[in-house]
């Protein structure tokens, strides 16, 4: 009996793959071993309206087996529909609107997007992804003349960094150029993603 | 890439050798595929065999824009599909343009149009306005980012039938209410018939900031102004009645 109450609990998070990456890392440094892991597809991004249903799903499959089960998704343009079933599920997420906020800090983010709301934002996912997801998911390679519909109102790309590494920036640098948009670059780290994660685990 | 597709399909169908039907639904197909030489041919086809300018762009252009509209929502097709569609559209209607000018098709009502402070996606209420212009309405398009001082000066100045307000972003969505609630201040709220759209709002949200409707998409936008202006003038032309028994 006493031996159960030393064992540290259970605890589920259940996230964005776009996160995965960083999930790990922080684990890792951390030590924090009763942190599970499971993602949801990134890609899910391009359909907001499903996010809500499919991290259901996996709270209600996990519920029985964890002792806590924690999100890991901004509101990530659900409209408020992921708090309202994480509600309805008893499950705490992390604050903010998406990623790009607790990477850059909740406040931060807020005074950016408030000063200038016409920069394009990047995080380490992103910069490694972005021809895949974002040139060629909008279908900037088949539609080149797309490019001023969909980006035409932007002025800068901001690469929040997860972390230090020059093959990023490069990467970063070369969606800018796609873009056809200067690039910032912003050191981040992880945010407030690490102090949340020690938390809950 | 999109020539050659335009060249193959000049060269697979005859679109004069079809019958009005089967061509509409053939330039539905050609929009769905967001080629724009083939709708630039049935539009004039279309002209030529007397077709009314406001049918050739409601039967053939909106129907097809509308029917992109239900495979967007449903997952088919995507950003770029749909832009390239409404690069077909907006093609066609460039030819019909001028000639409702001319024609004195019937105008359905003024739209101030813009998407809110905070925000710059304008992609979906730009295809909003395109469909409600197409439909025979007025358009004001403010942009993006726009403030509520700025809508209130455009609303005094345009005089507008409707407010249309649009949001990508969970953050920026709040400002309509921001908005409804100084044109209730101002006592102007009833003056306007307020719509809302964007990707992340729902009908609950639209209640609950006071809009009068929340609109799906492009096509429920277009029916929802069609729908609140018939209203309108069914309410005005009560109110005649009324005033002369």
């Amino acid at each position: 009996m006493q031996e159960d109450e030393k064992k540290p609990r259970k605890v589920l998070l259940i996230a964005c793959g776009a996160l995965a990456r960083e999930i790990l890392a922080i684990r890792e440094q951390k030590g924090l071993e009763n942190l599970h892991v499971t993602c949801l597809p990134a890609k899910l991004h391009n359909r907001p309206a499903l996010i809500p249903a499919r991290v259901r799903a996996k709270i209600r499959a996990a519920k029985s087996c964890y002792d806590k089960i924690f999100v890991l998704y901004g509101d990530c343009g659900t409209g408020g529909m992921l708090d309202v079933v994480l509600r309805e599920e008893g499950v705490e997420r992390i604050g903010g609107p998406h990623c790009y906020a607790f990477f850059a800090g909740q406040e931060r983010f807020e005074r950016m997007m408030e000063s200038d709301p016409t920069r394009f934002f990047l995080t380490d996912y992103l910069a490694r992804h972005f021809r895949t997801l974002i040139y060629e998911g909008y279908g900037l390679d088949r539609h080149p003349h797309l490019r001023d519909l969909l980006f035409g109102n932007y002025r800068g790309v901001v690469y929040l960094a997860q972390t230090e590494s020059e093959e990023l920036v490069r990467a970063a640098e070369r969606a800018a150029e796609m873009l056809e948009l200067p690039l910032e670059v912003m050191r981040t780290d992880y945010g407030e993603l690490a102090p949340f994660l020690e938390r809950i685990a | 890439m999109t020539e050659d597709k335009d060249k193959n399909q000049d060269e697979d169908i005859d679109l004069k050798a079809l019958s009005d039907q089967e061509l509409v639904e053939q330039m539905w197909d050609d929009l769905y595929d967001g080629l724009q030489e083939p709708i630039l041919e049935g539009t004039n086809i279309l002209l030529e065999r007397k077709w009314l300018p406001y049918d050739v762009l409601t039967k053939a252009l909106i129907e097809g824009m509308r029917i992109v509209g239900i495979d967007f929502r449903d997952g088919i097709l995507f950003v770029p599909e749909v832009l390239m569609s409404a690069g077909a559209m907006k093609a066609g209607m460039a030819i019909l343009k001028p000639l409702l000018a001319e024609t004195g098709a019937p105008s359905l009502g003024k739209i101030v149009i813009g998407t809110v402070k905070g925000d710059i996606h304008d992609i979906g209420k730009n295809l909003v306005s395109m469909m409600l212009e197409g439909a025979g309405f007025e358009i004001i398009d403010l942009g993006v980012n726009v403030s509520v001082e700025t809508y209130l000066e455009a609303l005094e100045k345009h005089q507008p039938d409707i407010l249309g307000m649009s949001a990508l972003l969970t953050t920026t969505m709040p400002y309509m209410k921001v908005v409804i609630d100084t044109l209730k201040e101002k006592n102007l709220r009833d003056d306007y018939i307020v719509l809302v759209g964007g990707a992340p709002l729902n009908e609950e949200f639209g209640k609950a900031v006071g809009a009068d409707s929340y609109c799906r998409d492009a096509a429920v936008a277009v029916e929802t102004a069609k729908d609140f202006m018939k209203r309108k003038h069914n309410i005005k032309a009560g109110a005649g009645k009324a005033s002369a028994s």
